[in-house]
């Protein structure tokens, strides 16, 4: 049968023979156990027993569920504080940092460092910071000049910025990098150009910079949003004793997602906050492409 | 398929059946734990002893970090694969039975009023309906910790034997700086260690309370008792000011680190305390209540049979189960693990008993009681966020209490209904 075919006809069965290979693993890794979940988001498990059939069920309880709509509180807090505060301090490093010629590549890895450090260490350090007198640094160092100490970790209000905070510090490396390959990517002739032209810092920056700098800025927003909604190894690591921040104060939505499932047991409702999250990160993507590729 | 294809697979094919057929004259079970240390080193001395003892009989260890733990059971148990015997925590004993994960204990190896008549009593939650359905080799209890170099330091000479001495024992144990900040606390606290049992099981019970009805079922430390007990577990931070919630980040290390006076934990903790260098502590049993009433907290893990042994595997089975609820078992995890034999015969001998270390916790079995949880961490969860209304936003105790309560009912209730 094969003989019978066409060359062009050969080449489409040898593309889809060497596509197949990732096509089934996307399949049976990605596309089966996402349908599944969606699947169990209607059910009721244990994961002891037998799943039984429970309709919405699952979404009205977290649809009445006063945590979870402090959970999803906080998972934006994350993302409208992170996200701008990440994306201004990084480009401004890479700006200052793509004009500097002096220890340029040492202060690069320096930046970069933290990126390379895992979550978890780096979390359980902030967290030994954050602590009160006599072990925290942060308050040790307060109370040295006769200051009052900060309960950082301890507060329904500072808990979150505490957390975020090296959460921020963690990522900035890594879009410092993208930053600055955007940065060098622009042609040097605009910028004699404007030179020539007699045209001040400000508006360089402004109608040159920043302008063709979108697509790298398009693509950090969406990589660093998702990030932020996602954020889970930070929070859990600094709030073991008691996951979520006092009081749910830090608790971000897939912290909620893994005690549901893994401390509760409770894989139907579990699933139902996957799906919420995932819809959660299809509309942020969809709308911040949609606003900031456009126009 | 060219020719030396095919002999490559046809040996390939031979090996496999050559390995997988290789007979075996003795039945081999299965048995799998969560991983921990001492646990682990137990249990393999046990294996090695039981394995001595009945030649046909060859037991294989597995053993998984707790976090996984529950997840690799419930998938391996009903494919096939897995476990003959089981290690599960008492707590989780209705779940696994609902799942068909484990199956009865049988009547004539294991007499219902035998095990009544040996074991600690606590050990009845085990029993549903004619059988018993899993044992404990070993159980926990909690005791007060304390530190001898800062006793000695602060000149006190015995541990409090009531609330009202703890007090002032942790008083004299508490040293602040200049500005007044806790530099060492006379007592750890918080809910997120062995606490809330202390208070379910300890402090409701000692201002007169009964902190659950119904076989657990009912929630009932919302009454004055129960008030009086949180507001007597927050006073030790906010009114005496003998410690602090959070102090060192965890009660634990604080007093490993010499930084608190006197800590109440499990007697799991004894191995690393042993661990940890320069360290001199006590043991001394939990203070009594204004009226004198004493109380502790038990729990336990415990061994089942599940339902993938069947036949040559179960009698091998059974017979391992026998083994580790012996006597000699239950000596050996005192002695391996720190955990205190689950048979007075065992744990009230002589020398157990009078044991510096573990008398006050063996001592404390006799009138313990074992909270049967439906959600350990979230009910947990529910007396940390209960302080943290109180000592954080100054909720009145009585309302903050009241609000607990109600969020555990509706727990239990969704749990049992």
């Amino acid at each position: 049968m094969y003989r019978n075919l066409t060359i062009q006809q050969k080449k489409i069965v040898w593309a889809w023979a060497f596509l197949a290979l990732p096509v089934i693993f996307y399949l049976v890794i990605r596309f089966y156990p996402t349908a599944n979940a969606m699947l169990i988001s209607f059910q009721s498990w244990n994961l002891l027993g037998d799943r039984t059939w429970a309709g919405i069920e699952n979404y009205a309880r977290l649809w009445n569920d006063p945590v979870f709509w402090q959970v999803f509180r906080n998972t934006f807090v994350y993302l409208i504080i992170g996200t701008p505060v990440s994306l201004v301090l990084a480009f401004v490093i890479a700006y200052h940092l793509d004009k500097l010629a002096f220890m340029h590549g040492f202060l690069r890895v320096l930046y970069f460092l933290p990126f390379m450090t895992t979550a978890v260490a780096m979390a359980w350090v902030w967290r030994w910071f954050y602590q009160p007198i006599p072990i925290g640094f942060f308050n040790n160092t307060l109370g040295s000049f006769g200051l009052p100490q900060i309960e950082f970790l301890r507060s329904t209000t500072l808990a979150l910025p505490a957390i975020l905070a090296p959460a921020v510090w963690a990522g900035l490396g890594f879009q410092v990098i993208i930053f600055m390959a955007g940065l060098r990517a622009i042609p040097r002739s605009y910028y004699e150009a404007a030179r020539i032209d007699g045209v001040s810092d400000w508006t360089v920056l402004w109608e040159i910079t920043l302008p063709l700098l979108r697509p790298t800025i398009v693509f950090i927003v969406v990589f660093s949003s998702i990030g932020f909604l996602r954020i889970f190894d930070h929070v859990f690591n600094m709030t073991t004793g008691d996951p979520g921040g006092p009081l749910n104060s830090t608790k971000p939505l897939v912290l909620m997602i893994y005690q549901t499932a893994f401390a509760d047991f409770n894989m139907g409702y579990a699933a139902a906050q996957t799906v919420v999250l995932f819809l959660v990160l299809l509309g942020v993507s969809l709308l911040q492409l949609r606003i900031l590729q456009d126009r | 398929m060219s020719a030396w294809k095919f002999k490559v697979l046809s040996v390939v094919l031979s090996g496999g059946l050559l390995v997988g057929g290789s007979a075996r004259s003795e039945v081999e079970i299965e048995y799998w734990q969560y991983f921990f240390d001492a646990r682990v080193t137990a249990m393999e001395q046990l294996i090695g002893e039981f394995e001595a003892e009945n030649p046909g009989i060859k037991v294989s260890m597995t053993h998984f970090p707790y976090a996984d733990y529950r997840t690799k059971v419930a998938a391996a148990i009903p494919a096939g694969e897995g476990p003959d015997v089981v290690q599960l925590f008492y707590g989780w004993l209705n779940d696994y039975v609902a799942a068909d994960l484990i199956q009865p204990l049988p009547n004539d190896a294991f007499p219902p009023g035998q095990i009544e008549a040996e074991f600690f009593p606590m050990v009845s939650a085990m029993r549903e309906g004619d059988n018993y359905w899993a044992l404990p080799t070993a159980v926990r209890s909690l005791a007060l910790f304390y530190n001898t170099a800062l006793f000695a330091e602060a000149g006190i000479d015995a541990p409090p034997q009531t609330l009202d001495e703890l007090i002032e024992t942790a008083r004299a144990l508490t040293k602040t700086d200049a500005a007044g900040n806790l530099t060492q606390v006379g007592i750890t606290a918080g809910m997120n260690a062995q606490d809330h049992h202390w208070f379910r099981e300890v402090l409701v019970r000692q201002f007169g309370g009964e902190p659950y009805l119904d076989d657990y079922t009912t929630v009932n430390y919302n009454s004055e008792a129960g008030v009086a007990a949180a507001e007597f577990y927050v006073g030790l931070a906010n009114d005496h000011k003998v410690t602090a919630f959070g102090f060192m980040d965890e009660p634990q290390a604080a007093f490993k680190a010499g930084r608190a006076g006197m800590h109440i934990d499990g007697s799991f903790r004894i191995g690393s305390l042993n661990k940890t260098r320069g360290l001199k502590w006590g043991v001394a049993e939990l203070p009594a209540g204004p009226n004198g009433t004493q109380s502790n907290y038990s729990s336990y893990w415990v061994n089942a049979i599940t339902t993938k042994a069947e036949g040559e595997k179960y009698d091998a089975a059974v017979k391992f189960m026998q083994f580790v609820t012996s006597d000699n078992a239950m000596q050996v995890w005192l002695d391996v693990v720190g955990e205190l034999p689950a048979k007075p015969s065992v744990g009230l001998t002589e020398a157990n008993a009078n044991d510096a270390v573990f008398g006050p916790f063996i001592r404390g079995l006799a009138y313990a009681n074992t909270t049967k949880f439906a959600n350990e961490s979230a009910q947990r969860q529910i007396l940390i966020d209960m302080v943290q209304r109180i000592d954080l936003e100054g909720q009145p105790a009585a309302e903050s209490v009241a609000v607990a309560a109600e969020a555990e009912q509706k727990l239990l209730d969704e749990y049992y209904n």
